[in-house]
């Protein structure tokens, strides 16, 4: 009697994931279509240095809400509420540390700055963690109810901010040595753009190394592709979802704060107005998928920044008319989550 | 008689019948039963908003789509009247015109939507309206030369419906029935049309299927009936019917704005009438409709009296502001998706079974 032959110790080679490049590409050819038509290259450096800057902070508050829908399918309207309630808390701290915000040291200016995103983010951390335990939680599979209890709790958000941080407009300033702009040869790039495009950068990087090289990321992504699989190996979900519910409700937070040092006013509407510019990106990334989101930021970002400088009157309908181009290349969105 | 007017849908519910009688004599005899022009007002914004929630109930209630953008064909229609009126003069042609001009505007765009997204998934709708309508909005108030802006425009009406315009010598029961009555009685007609037209469509055999999706829509595709079909039709529908709400709203106030007919505002009332009178039933409209508005009217005026009377609280004076509330009607609105989802017409309906 003969053993068996042991199976080959060299399986073929698993095949190799194959990188959909094509969407990479967009966001180049659109700056590089808006050359010609922008005429000075000068001015189109800066109008494409601000689109990056405006793309990265519109992915870091798109970003959570992507994952939050890929992982469990939950539509959050009230992420617009995390922006805004980001923004006035760290509104809050600047005030309280404003010595540190108007003396002239960059060191001093960005632990202000450290200090208040901290508090920001911790808050709407919370904020967020809470918001998916009596909102959201009742709701779980329900999508027209997701809607409905989530557009609720935006409207309820934002007039607590009303009672709390009064209605009017507010100055939100930026620190003085993140005023004004370098010049690199002929080109003037405001210095908080780069800081902008810096933490963007930082937290796309620090997302993806989380997501591709540790066991929680690879739980997030088997949960994105089939929740029902992952519990059934025995994880917690739910416990992983409202985890990813409040990180990615505490990047809204982070870019609340961005986005309102970038506007330098701030209102209780504030997350409405970024909230369109979000959907169109998850949309257009494909929902669910962050690096379609990365994508989708950028493009829409490119698109607002070169149609303000070229037809201001239709900046908002210009990303309306890339949705739907992309929408009609292709229907999902540019990286299409697999199941859904 | 009874049976096709009503399309074979009645109220099913005494209690619920009581209502809508006592809302349909309320607003037939509003111009004699309430003097003044505030109560009038009142009555007719009631009778628009009745026609433009049952619209908005088409697709939420019956066909299970959430819409951010009804406003914006509320607001074609009100801008299709007004600037007409504005641009060529008071004339019956002109307001038909408009009509018919704002209605293939709505009806195609609606298309356009529903066919990018609908086809995909349904959530995808949601997002997309609300951009869409985000864009609208910020293109009307864009276009100042043409639309007026953030003023918007302020036209008048054909003689017959303005103040001045007597139809008869003498009054009737006491009342002098001028232009703006006659007016009046336009939008109640109106009203009264469209709203047992949307009865007929609900209850008809395409109605039924809009049901079945709601309910389950890979069922329904598996019967055979085209889902993205239906709902582009459904959406369609909704959407002429929310710009003839829109021309009705102009035709009234002799004036269109963002602020009345395009805002976010106006859109969470919608909202708010639909979930409060019952989603999926256009009676939940009328309920809905009317409770609100004469509610809003009132409900302000009261929270300014609590507002003064709990002055020196800490906190309570500034929740109970005038200017809060929406915060009640965002927790109203909260609680009521929660545990009332069948609204108003549902409960009672519920009971009489």
């Amino acid at each position: 009697m003969t053993v068996a032959p042991a199976p080959a110790t060299t399986p073929e080679a698993l095949p190799a994931i194959k990188h959909d490049y094509l969407p990479i590409l967009l966001p180049v050819a659109l700056s590089a279509l808006a050359l010609p038509f922008v005429g000075n290259p000068i001015t189109w450096v800066t109008l494409t240095v601000a689109a990056l800057a405006m793309g990265m902070m519109i992915f870091v508050i798109a970003s959570g809400l992507t994952l939050v829908f890929g992982l469990m399918d939950v539509l959050n309207f009230g992420h617009g509420a995390f922006i805004a309630v980001g923004a006035y808390l760290a509104l809050s701290v600047l005030g309280l540390l404003s010595g540190w915000v108007q003396v002239d040291s960059l060191g001093w200016n960005l632990m202000a700055l450290g200090l208040a995103v901290s508090v920001a983010m911790i808050g709407t951390g919370l904020l967020g963690w809470a918001f998916e335990r009596v909102i959201v939680k009742p709701v779980y599979g329900q999508h027209l109810k997701q809607i409905l209890i989530t557009m609720g709790g935006l409207i309820v958000a934002e007039q607590l901010i009303h009672v709390i941080w009064g209605g009017d407009q507010k100055a939100m300033a930026l620190p003085t040595a993140l005023r004004g702009a370098v010049l690199i040869g002929d080109v003037a790039i405001e210095k908080f753009r780069i800081l902008a495009v810096a933490v963007g950068f930082v937290v796309f990087a620090a997302m993806l190394l989380v997501l591709n090289r540790t066991r929680i990321g690879l739980l997030i992504r088997a949960g994105v592709e089939n929740a029902e699989m992952v519990e059934a190996l025995g994880y917690r979900i739910r416990r992983l979802f409202v985890g990813v519910f409040a990180v990615g409700s505490a990047l809204a937070g982070l870019g609340g704060v961005m986005w309102a040092l970038y506007r330098e006013t701030l209102t209780a509407a504030i997350g409405g107005d970024v909230m369109v510019l979000v959907f169109i990106v998850i949309i257009i990334g494909g929902l669910g998928s962050v690096g379609g989101c990365f994508i989708g930021a950028i493009l829409v970002a490119m698109m607002a920044n070169y149609t303000a400088f070229l037809l201001p009157k239709v900046a908002l309908a210009s990303n309306i008319l890339l949705m739907v181009a992309i929408l009609m290349w292709r229907p999902q969105g540019l990286y299409p989550v697999a199941k859904r | 008689m009874l049976n096709t007017l009503l399309s074979g849908d009645y109220p099913r519910s005494r209690v619920l019948t009581g209502i809508l009688l006592a809302i349909l004599l309320g607003l037939a005899f509003a111009p004699f039963l309430f003097p003044g022009a505030a109560a009038i007002n009142t009555a007719a914004k009631v009778c628009i908003f009745i026609v433009l929630v049952a619209s908005y109930d088409l697709l939420l209630g019956y066909t299970g789509i959430v819409s951010f953008a009804h406003t914006m064909f509320f607001g074609i229609g009100g801008y299709g009247v007004g600037l007409g009126l504005y641009a060529f003069g008071a004339s019956w042609g002109v307001i038909a015109l408009g009509i018919l001009l704002a209605l293939l505007v709505g009806v195609v765009l609606a298309f356009l939507i529903g066919l990018l997204s609908l086809r995909v998934r349904a959530i995808f709708y949601a997002m997309i309206t609300l951009a869409v309508a985000s864009a609208f909005l910020i293109l009307a108030t864009q276009f100042s030369e043409y639309t007026g802006g953030e003023d918007g425009r302020s036209f008048s009406v054909p003689p017959a419906l303005r103040p001045g315009f007597r139809l008869f010598e003498t009054p009737v029961f006491g009342t002098v029935i001028n232009g703006r009555i006659l007016a009046y009685y336009l939008v109640f007609a109106a009203a009264v049309t469209l709203f047992l037209l949307a009865l007929r469509v609900v209850n008809s055999p395409f109605g039924r299927v809009l049901q079945a999706i709601r309910e389950n829509d890979m069922r329904a595709e598996a019967l055979g009936y085209r889902v993205v079909y239906y709902r582009t039709v459904a959406n369609c529908l909704a959407a002429g019917m929310a710009v003839l709400a829109g021309a009705m709203s102009a035709i009234w106030l002799r004036y269109t704005g963002p602020d009345t007919t395009l805002s976010f505002a106006i859109m969470l009332d919608i909202l708010l009438m639909v979930v409060i009178g019952g989603m999926g039933t256009l009676y939940g409209a009328v309920v809905g409709a009317t409770l609100f508005i004469v509610a809003q009217n009132y409900l302000q005026k009261l929270m300014g009296t609590a507002s003064a009377a709990t002055e020196g609280l800490p906190l309570l004076p500034k929740l109970l502001h005038p200017d809060r509330w929406l915060l009640l009607l965002g927790i109203l609105f909260v609680l009521s998706v929660y545990f009332f989802p069948t609204g108003i017409v549902g409960r009672l309906r519920g009971k009489s079974r």
